[in-house]
């Protein structure tokens, strides 16, 4: 397992390439990643607050609890802070296991998590200023359908 | 003596990421009182609780939580990660 909180950029191409690399024992290999997503054309910059230590934390138990659930190889998150353009790659997860499902599962599993688990907080900065995301209910619900 | 954190718009409301705290408080709760107590932004920053979370010693937890043996308390909104 690897757990990265960065404030710099990643490289998507390689890190994706290098996982699971010579693990010929793993079938599928699944990956997620998360891009700044400007809507409107309104929004200048996204600022993304964490809270160093747990953030790390959090997430590796999030992640152990998906290698608990399903027969993975390897659980891959990187997450970033700071200041991000739209367009930029904010977070990846990814996941390998023998066979698709497990993959699939615990890469929906990880993200619906961190979603509402990881201490992140998202500020949209716009030319009418700047705002706090706000927190979804079906975000929460949508941890629900794990708890079944 | 606390850590007490504070993250996104509480910081913001509050003016502050951090403080140490002298404080009898036996749970969040009383500690959020003491606080709100003590200025209009903390009011502020905590009039609504339930659009809050707080963390006890980096693990999530409750505002009916004990703070016996506790080092570090953050009060935060809900977490917009992903």
């Amino acid at each position: 397992m690897r757990v990265v909180v960065q404030s710099e950029p990643f490289d998507l191409g390689a890190l994706t390439a290098g996982f699971a690399a010579g693990r010929s024992d793993m079938g599928a290999v699944v990956s997620f990643t998360g891009i700044v997503r400007d809507t409107d054309g309104r929004l200048d910059r996204m600022e993304i607050e964490h809270y160093p230590g747990m953030t790390e934390r959090a997430i590796a138990t999030i992640a152990e609890e998906a290698q608990a659930r399903w027969s993975l190889g390897d659980v891959l998150v990187i997450h970033r802070h700071g200041t991000l353009r739209p367009g930029e790659l904010i977070m990846m997860v990814a996941t390998c296991s023998p066979h698709r499902g497990d993959a699939f599962a615990a890469a929906e599993f990880l993200m619906d998590y961190l979603k509402s688990r990881a201490p992140f907080w998202k500020k949209e900065l716009t030319a009418d200023g700047a705002a706090w995301v706000a927190a979804k209910p079906e975000d929460e619900d949508a941890l629900s359908r794990w708890t079944r | 003596m606390l850590d007490v954190l504070y993250f996104a718009w509480v910081r913001e409301r509050i003016g502050l990421p951090k403080e140490r705290v002298e404080t009898g408080a036996a749970t969040v709760a009383e500690l959020v009182a003491e606080l709100s107590a003590r200025e209009e932004r903390y009011a502020a920053a905590f009039a609504d609780i339930s659009a809050l979370r707080v963390a006890l010693d980096q693990e999530l937890s409750d505002f009916d939580a004990p703070l016996a043996g506790v080092r570090e308390v953050a009060f935060f909104p809900p977490m917009t990660g992903g």
